[in-house]
């Protein structure tokens, strides 16, 4: 009887771990925790690289045997100086967030009303329309970068930040018209039949009504968004041939490879540098950052 | 009349779609289009090129350096989305248990997705430096090796270097999207399970995995187009060498439409992929998706 009793009092914290009590601590310690920290320690390896080596005093970085290369007591921002001060870096810098989030922009306009046509107005052939639009999304820039540099120079947009302004929402809008859709459908319908009987317009009923309930679908979408315009490369490598045009993945892999010895420091450091804005973006958005992953997944 | 059109549900359709239209049609589906025109013109930079037929795939067919391309993405694709799909797996059902700090882990998994794939490729450009390789260091540190490993240097070396690199940075995305698959598998079946008498890899091979099916379909159809089509890593660690070793379609047709300005050869090698990846979005999808009842789902 004092059995029962007791099961019953434990089954509530039971519940919570699943059935991870069918487990001992060091059979855990084996199976789960050791090899996860192995795969973490490798997968985190490479920014650890990054970090050190943009804070170690140039003498230090080719000479392994004389200073222990995992640390390093005397750390120095000489690196990340002469990236901000001797280089057009915060330039570039500013060409990738303006280019990033004007791209965003544009894409979330258009994406927000494609996704809310297809999902709720429903026109003849919207179906095979979201269907087109996520082929499009399979559609990758490796294929597609050599015509489009063409159609680029002929519409007069080559080397200028319009040529990628224009061109990244190709990538962003199949796959926030896509995410967006899934958003739209959770909110119900009944609202916006609602509002139609009160006699609000289509206009008045995305901006007062879908809009506000998508608030977290568009945050998730448009933090994508940007993190693909930031990562992107073939076309920015393509169409922009200027160095004070280029955004910081093309010009940085230009900028320091010029065969000095002593230029990883200033290379981390770059790297370094323009990873942070993402990764502090991240830092605050990681669940929209997951739900735009999946949700785009699980469609 | 006007007022008609402006009630009429298909007109309003057509409306708001128009923006999102206006980007893909003009710049998705005119260049593919035009890519595809293009590869059969002896198109240069600054010339538009004359209809020259079968010319380009001819020629594209009988270099050998076209041939160790297919050859080397083909490799590519197929070994580091297999090691990608098996790493990714089993980090999902590390992250799936109980851990402390879950969260964090997870968050702290997906970095390596985040961060540019240029600038981490940097970081795996030096850390495989031919000279300074803290790999190669740490390896003579352990007495595990006399001299520096070439990672970059020699054909297969720098193949594998490559991979690693690919792996290194698709298994996050693999792992987190397989992670919000797991989750959504109810714990009743593994209590089930265990009530009657499962060992953990009968669970994983008669539930896990057949529930998971549907969304690994979807994750490696991306994971291997992605890899198929892939540059940027190329690009910076290797650029195609040594002698054409690690080089993929993608950054072959660059060097040659881009830097050899020969637009019409270069655009029938980027053509050439789309077989490729047609049939292995065909294969990864068809292969993997089991039906849709599997997963609880409908049909839609």
């Amino acid at each position: 009887m004092t059995d029962t009793r007791v099961a019953a009092a434990a089954a509530p914290s039971d519940m919570s771990e699943g059935m991870s009590y069918l487990s001992t601590l060091p059979q855990r310690v084996v199976r789960v925790y050791m090899p996860l920290v192995m795969i973490v320690i490798v997968l985190l390896f490479p920014f650890y690289w990054m970090v050190i080596t943009a804070v170690k005093p140039k003498e230090h970085l080719l000479d392994l045997d004389k200073h222990n290369p995992y640390w390093t007591w005397s750390p120095t921002l000489e690196h990340i100086n002469d990236l901000l001060f001797k280089t057009d870096y915060p330039l570039w810098l500013w060409n990738t967030m303006f280019i990033a989030v004007s791209a965003t922009v544009l894409s979330l306009v258009a994406s927000v009303f494609a996704a809310y046509a297809i999902t709720r107005i429903r026109y003849r052939g919207a179906q095979w329309v979201g269907g087109a639009i996520f082929l499009s999304y399979l559609v990758p820039p490796s294929i597609l970068f050599i015509p489009l540099s063409t159609v680029v120079y002929q519409y007069g947009l080559f080397d200028t930040p319009f040529a990628l302004i224009l061109t990244y929402p190709t990538i962003l809008i199949p796959f926030s018209t896509w995410l967006l859709m899934g958003y739209f459908k959770t909110i119900p319908y009944e609202l916006e039949e609602c509002a139609l009987i009160d006699g609000a317009s289509r206009w008045q009923i995305l901006t007062k009504i879908i809009l506000p309930l998508a608030v977290p679908g568009l945050i998730s979408a448009s933090i994508f968004c940007l993190t693909l315009c930031w990562n992107e490369f073939i076309y920015a490598l393509t169409f922009i041939n200027s160095t004070e045009n280029k955004t910081v993945p093309v010009a940085i892999l230009s900028a320091f490879t010029d065969g000095d010895q002593y230029r990883w420091g200033s290379l981390m450091a770059g790297a370094l540098v323009g990873s942070l804005p993402l990764v502090v973006l991240y830092a605050f958005f990681v669940e929209h950052y997951v739900s735009a992953m999946t949700g785009a997944v699980k469609e | 009349m006007f007022k008609n059109l402006g009630s009429s549900r298909n007109f309003l359709g057509l409306m708001f779609m128009l923006p999102a239209a206006a980007f893909l049609l003009l710049f998705l589906v005119y260049p593919l289009g035009l890519g595809i025109w293009l590869s059969f013109t002896d198109a240069k930079i600054g010339t538009p090129g004359q209809f020259v037929g079968l010319d380009n795939y001819e020629w594209i067919v009988g270099d050998s350096k076209f041939q160790t391309a297919v050859f080397f993405t083909i490799f590519y694709t197929v070994v580091a989305s297999a090691i990608k799909f098996a790493i990714g797996l089993y980090l999902a059902l590390l992250l799936n248990k109980h851990l402390p700090f879950k969260a964090i882990v997870r968050a702290v998994v997906l970095i390596p997705f985040i961060v540019p794939t240029v600038l981490s490729a940097i970081a795996f450009w030096w850390i495989f430096d031919p000279q300074f390789s803290i790999v190669s260091w740490t390896l003579r540190q352990m007495g595990l090796i006399d001299g520096n490993i070439n990672f970059l240097g020699d054909a297969w070396n720098s193949r594998y270097s490559v991979i690693f690199a690919n792996v290194w940075r698709g298994v996050p995305f693999i792992a987190i999207s397989l992670l919000a698959g797991l989750q959504t598998v109810p714990p009743s079946l593994y209590e089930a399970a265990v009530l009657d008498g499962a060992t953990p890899w009968q669970m994983f091979i008669k539930i896990t995995y057949p529930l998971l099916t549907p969304i690994i379909a979807v994750v490696m159809t991306f994971s291997v187009l992605f890899t198929f089509t892939d540059f940027q890593l190329i690009k910076v660690l290797t650029n195609g060498g040594p002698a054409g070793a690690t080089e993929l379609m993608a950054t072959m047709s660059y060097n040659t439409a881009i830097l050899g300005g020969r637009i019409g050869e270069g655009s029938a090698i980027s053509t050439a992929m789309v077989p490729f990846l047609l049939a292995a979005i065909m294969v990864s999808w068809f292969g993997l998706q089991r039906r849709k009842w599997q997963a609880g789902g409908t049909d839609d």
